[in-house]
């Protein structure tokens, strides 16, 4: 049985008058992937924010490989090992793909003793190995090109590559397939098969039911701030997480 | 360029213009006091910001110099002469501090904050120097401005070591990366751990200082400290950088670029001088170059993204 690497217990978040989550439990375990559907609104941002440490929860609790963690401050998380990708992947377009991955956390290495100079030939080789650990395929010749060049799917991967470059045990992602075409979405879809064999826990918010259906192991479906379903994706189907989304009931 | 005013001066003066001890030697003076202030330009422009107060803070540091020199110790130039400097690049580093603190804690554009410091360091000067240039005699200060090692003037060396370190610093460190980084996706790198404030106030620092050292080159050329110093060369040195290939949105340009930037500028005045053409074509010319440099630069960027 894999382990219980995050759970996160009775969390409730107000904004002003609004509540955007109302004592919402989700537990994801090593090597799962965690769908989180629903409408707009319903509260998925505000979960996994509250998850990687943007925002804090006004009552509940978060434990990380059963220890109970004061989550208040993106570093604190990311350096758990708990990465989120956002929607607009924050890469720095001008660079190329090593000087992205190591973005913030640049290797040195010392020349004449004095000169404290970045070591580029080390970047460039660890992305050459973390892309190939993942079977990610981009041109060589690319790697040393801005990434503005290259396409909406690679420059996913590089983000995620970037996370998993960095120990991440739990990678979270926003509509990782929103703006992809198909053949990309598919390679995306089998990026996240590929982190799943490697016991990384995943939680990813879609609209795409195709995808959700097709990637994710379980799926917690929430409205107006509460979970209203928390389903193995074997038990159920496309048209029961439809009208959960819509009624909050089957 | 070059191949342009050659052949104008071999044919009406049956003279070499480029291949002149003289001329190539007041090209790289004339050049080394805008590049100078373009070498700070260079990383404000990369980090996506952009300094206008670089003129007159050249022309503050040079009036700072000038009457800290001529006023304090006058009985001993030597330490007269250090002190001064240390004394204007601490002097000259505040409004580079103010810069910076306005651009990132206050979030005031760059555009706007800078040409605020602008106005400000044009009062200061001129309030300082009373309206007039403030002459200074001290062999260390003149022997600076018209000396020369090895035959090539000591001006030009300064210039030239400056360039290296420059260069240097931002092809190959980490504060450099960091510099790209925070110009092409500022919240990326906000993301990524990149201290976006201190590094941003640095980089204004360094601008503010790289001015100071632009008015210093000034005062020792001319033996005087002058508020209108830098007037004409806070354009100059922004036109180098943009010559030079560096984009207005941030995220790209270099230090060779601008190097390469600040000497057509020093050709292109110069050589219209040499020529004996009426000097305010210099002005027109060098405007056509820089609507040239960024048509070319426009029209590389198009081809990149369409080819991808």
């Amino acid at each position: 049985m894999s382990q219980c690497i995050l759970e996160v217990n009775t969390i409730s978040k107000r904004f002003g008058g609004v509540k955007a989550l109302d004592r919402v439990s989700i537990k994801l375990n090593e090597g799962e992937v965690l769908a989180l559907a629903g409408d707009n609104g319903a509260g998925k941002s505000t979960l996994i924010k509250i998850i990687s440490g943007v925002y804090t929860s006004d009552e509940g609790e978060i434990s990380f490989n059963g220890r109970k963690i004061l989550n208040n401050n993106p570093n604190y998380s990311r350096n758990l090992g708990i990465e989120t990708i956002y929607q607009d992947l924050a890469l720095a377009d001008n660079l190329d793909v090593p000087s992205n991955i190591f973005l913030g956390r640049e290797p040195i290495k010392k020349s004449l003793k004095f000169l404290h100079r970045l070591d580029r030939n080390f970047m460039y080789e660890q992305s050459v190995d973390v892309l190939e650990s993942l079977k990610i395929e981009i041109p060589k010749s690319s790697l040393t090109q801005p990434v503005a060049s290259l396409s909406g799917g690679q420059r996913q991967a590089i983000a995620i590559s970037r996370a998993i470059y960095w120990n991440a045990k739990i990678l979270i992602m926003d509509e990782p397939t929103a703006a992809l075409g198909v053949p990309e979405q598919r390679k995306v879809l089998e990026l996240i098969d590929t982190l799943k064999k490697s016991s990384i826990g995943i939680i990813f918010i879609s609209h795409n039911l195709n995808d959700i259906f097709s990637a994710s192991d379980s799926i917690c479906v929430l409205r107006q701030g509460k979970k209203v379903c928390e389903k193995m994706i074997s038990q159920t189907n496309k048209d029961e997480i439809v009208s959960y989304m819509v009624r909050g009931e089957a | 360029m070059v191949i342009f005013f050659e052949t104008w001066a071999r044919i009406e003066y049956s003279s070499t213009f480029l291949f002149n001890k003289f001329n190539l030697q007041s090209i790289l003076i004339f050049a080394s006091a805008p590049l100078i202030l373009g070498l700070g330009q260079t990383l404000v422009i990369i980090s996506g910001g952009i300094d206008l107060s670089v003129g007159f803070v050249m022309g503050f540091g040079a009036v700072i110099l000038a009457s800290i020199i001529k006023f304090i110790l006058p009985e001993y130039p030597f330490y007269a002469f250090i002190l001064g400097i240390i004394l204007t690049i601490i002097i000259c580093s505040i409004p580079g501090l103010i810069n910076g603190i306005l651009i990132t804690s206050l979030n005031v554009p760059p555009f706007i904050g800078t040409l605020g410091m602008y106005g400000i360091a044009r009062g200061l000067a001129y309030i300082f120097a009373d309206g007039m240039t403030v002459p200074v005699n001290n062999d260390y200060l003149f022997y600076v401005g018209t000396g020369k090692i090895y035959g090539i003037p000591i001006v030009v060396l300064i210039a030239a070591i400056f360039v290296v370190i420059f260069h240097f610093t931002l092809s190959q460190t980490k504060f450099g990366q960091n510099t790209y980084a925070i110009g092409g996706n500022k919240d990326a790198a906000i993301r990524a751990g990149i201290n976006y404030k201190r590094h941003t106030i640095f980089i204004y620092i360094i601008s503010a200082s790289c001015a100071c050292l632009a008015g210093f080159i000034y005062t020792s050329r001319f033996s005087a400290g002058a508020a209108q110093a830098g007037e004409t060369m806070l354009l100059d040195s922004i036109a180098a950088v943009f010559i030079g290939g560096a984009s207005f949105y941030g995220g790209s340009g270099k230090i060779l670029g601008t190097l390469v930037g600040a000497l057509v500028i020093a050709v292109i005045q110069f050589g219209l001088v040499f020529v004996d053409m009426d000097p305010f074509w210099q002005y027109l010319a060098v405007g056509m170059v820089i609507i040239i440099a960024v048509l070319i630069d426009q029209s590389k960027s198009h081809l990149s993204s369409r080819a991808s």
